[in-house]
């Protein structure tokens, strides 16, 4: 397995322009990440994280700056690659077909690229759900499911692609403290077996921690890199993990800075009701 | 103390629904019809909801002959005329030409809805996903939509040389702005992260079309082939009224004509029965078709 999905964000800057009035959404922004690295992208709501998620899923265009990915050109101000396989999101609300079974879902990318036959991607769909331990649901449809399991079937169905890149836009926010227990071994689990390069999304500084490997933290908008924190929590983890002293330290390292923006996005919004 | 903690604590059996034949689920659906009490207590609501109702139009006109009701036909003159070996006026279950009336108008609302379903839906469905064929034809379909379809009558029958053509027409044009507008809506209303997701997944146009809009669309288009069905009926009688041979909206005009007025209850009674297998059918096909929407109820 060839290591791809290395991405480059380059200074960043995306200006939306609803009625003429300018809001900056992104201002300035660099990262890298490392391919095969989970790097989690964490900021108060609304602060634009979901923008560079977009430019580099080929959604939006950006305002000026450029994305790379492995080297190549993703995206800049005038140049956009359209979606593809190779960048696979999961989104905040979901998106699993409803009109489709478990089954018909996970098969529907390599059927649609024509890189598997409707049999050999079936065989490797069971195959896949076999060994992430979903096989019993794969005949259920999506509203049959519970949202933990939804999530599941939706990394799944990205895995199948074989992507480069898991682009992740807060897809645990909706879910009880039990569900996102579960679910987020669930992707840990995925990311050791396969070491696929992640882009997670997140307003939850815990989560981030307990997930990432590198945890990008922005400020509120217009969204610039505040603190980057390298967490050195050994892998493979587990829920205890989170007890671990490490990972306490790490909290308090960085809890003070994610509140004082999150109180800085809170006042603002306030102006702007005001 | 101890506790008496069972030691067995492994999860139920995940049930999954099963696989059905139809006739078995109608016999489970009667089952349940019949053995649930509070079905059983809505079905014994709605039969003397019925019951009443048919009471009442006895009392009114038959047994009290109130003014206004007088000349009306009660339930008994019609149910007589209705049973009748040897009707007296000429359409009971055991003639021929009841059922030829049945017959006429069931096949021209075939017709007139199979041509508004094949070209409705196809329509409905481009200019939901086609901005460009939508803003270049959504202004006409807005403003040919609210026309009643009877105001169409002089120029159907300009348009049509033969008898039947004009009625189906009409039929036809009712059911088609019904099923075009409601097919559009229907694409409409898919959250746009279905279509991001299968560009994602690298779905091409015409995957998105078929595998995304059409079936997206559907609970949208059955609604609108329901309520295509309905008005197509309702402008069938009307054009059977105004000319035609046979079809119950001619019987209707024909036995009023004729002052045969409990012949018109029973036309009328018939294209109660008529409209509701109708929709009935289109219901039964819609649950065939998106079985996702009834078992996600489940």
């Amino acid at each position: 397995m060839s290591i791809s999905g290395q991405i480059s964000i380059r200074n960043v800057c995306k200006i939306y322009d609803p009625e003429g009035m300018n809001v900056c959404a992104v201002d300035n922004c660099s990262v890298e990440i490392a391919a095969g690295e989970f790097c989690v992208v964490v900021g108060p709501s609304g602060c634009g994280k979901t923008t560079l998620l977009n430019a580099i899923a080929g959604f939006h265009s950006i305002s000026s700056g450029e994305v790379y990915l492995d080297g190549k050109i993703l995206c800049s101000p005038d140049f956009m690659t359209p979606p593809g396989s190779d960048r696979i999101v999961v989104f905040q609300n979901g998106a699993l077909f409803p009109w489709y079974t478990v089954e018909e879902n996970v098969t529907f990318g390599p059927v649609v690229q024509g890189v598997m036959s409707q049999s050999k991607a079936k065989k490797a769909a069971s195959e896949l759900l076999g060994e992430l331990g979903l096989r019993d649901i794969s005949q259920s449809y999506p509203g049959e499911l519970s949202s933990g399991m939804k999530r599941r079937v939706e990394i799944a169905r990205a895995l199948l692609n074989d992507p480069k890149v898991l682009l992740l836009d807060e897809p645990f926010r909706a879910m009880d403290a039990l569900t996102k227990g579960v679910v987020h071994e669930f992707l840990l689990q995925v990311y050791d077996k396969t070491k696929k390069t992640i882009f997670f999304i997140t307003h939850d500084l815990e989560e981030a921690l307990f997930l990432g490997s590198k945890v990008v933290i922005m400020t509120t908008r217009p969204c610039q890199v505040k603190h980057l924190v390298e967490v050195d929590l050994p892998r493979p983890r587990d829920f205890k993990a989170r007890s671990s002293t490490r990972y306490l330290e790490l909290k308090n390292l960085v809890v003070e800075a994610v509140h004082e923006e999150a109180k800085k996005a809170f006042e603002a919004g306030e102006r702007e009701l005001a | 103390m101890t506790l008496n903690i069972p030691a067995d604590n492994s999860l139920p059996e995940p049930v999954f629904p099963i696989k059905m034949s139809i006739g078995t689920r109608v016999w489970f659906a009667l089952r349940h019809q019949i053995t649930n009490p509070s079905s059983l207590k809505s079905l014994f609501l709605s039969a003397s909801g019925l019951i009443l109702s048919v009471f009442l139009w006895f009392l009114v006109t038959e047994y009290f002959k109130l003014p206004r009701f007088e000349k009306l036909p009660g339930p008994l003159a019609v149910w007589r005329e209705f049973i009748s070996h040897d009707p007296s006026f000429g359409t009971s279950i055991y003639t021929v030409e009841y059922y030829k009336h049945i017959m006429w108008s069931t096949l021209r609302i075939l017709i007139a809805f199979s041509i508004a379903t094949a070209l409705g839906v196809p329509i409905g469905l481009f200019m939901g996903w086609n901005k460009v064929f939508r803003d270049y034809s959504f202004p006409i379909l807005e403003l040919l939509r609210p026309i009643p379809v009877l105001a169409w009558v002089p120029l159907a029958i300009l348009m049509w040389s033969g008898r039947e053509e004009p009625i189906i027409f009409l039929a036809f044009l009712a059911s088609f702005f019904a099923t075009v507008l409601n097919t559009l809506l229907g694409v409409e209303s898919i959250d746009e992260v279905y279509f991001r997701a299968a560009s994602c997944l690298g779905a091409k146009p015409r995957h998105i079309f078929f595998k995304v809009v059409v079936p997206g669309a559907l609970p949208f288009i059955f609604t609108g082939l329901q309520i295509g069905m309905g008005v197509a009926w309702f402008s069938l009688v009307a054009a059977e009224m105004l000319s035609g041979e046979y079809g119950l909206g001619y019987l209707i005009w024909d036995s009023y004509v004729l002052s045969q007025y409990p012949v018109i209850v029973i036309a009328m009674v018939t294209l109660g029965l008529v409209g509701f297998i109708c929709s009935a059918a289109i219901r039964l096909v819609g649950r065939q078709l998106m079985r996702w929407t009834t078992r996600g109820e489940a």
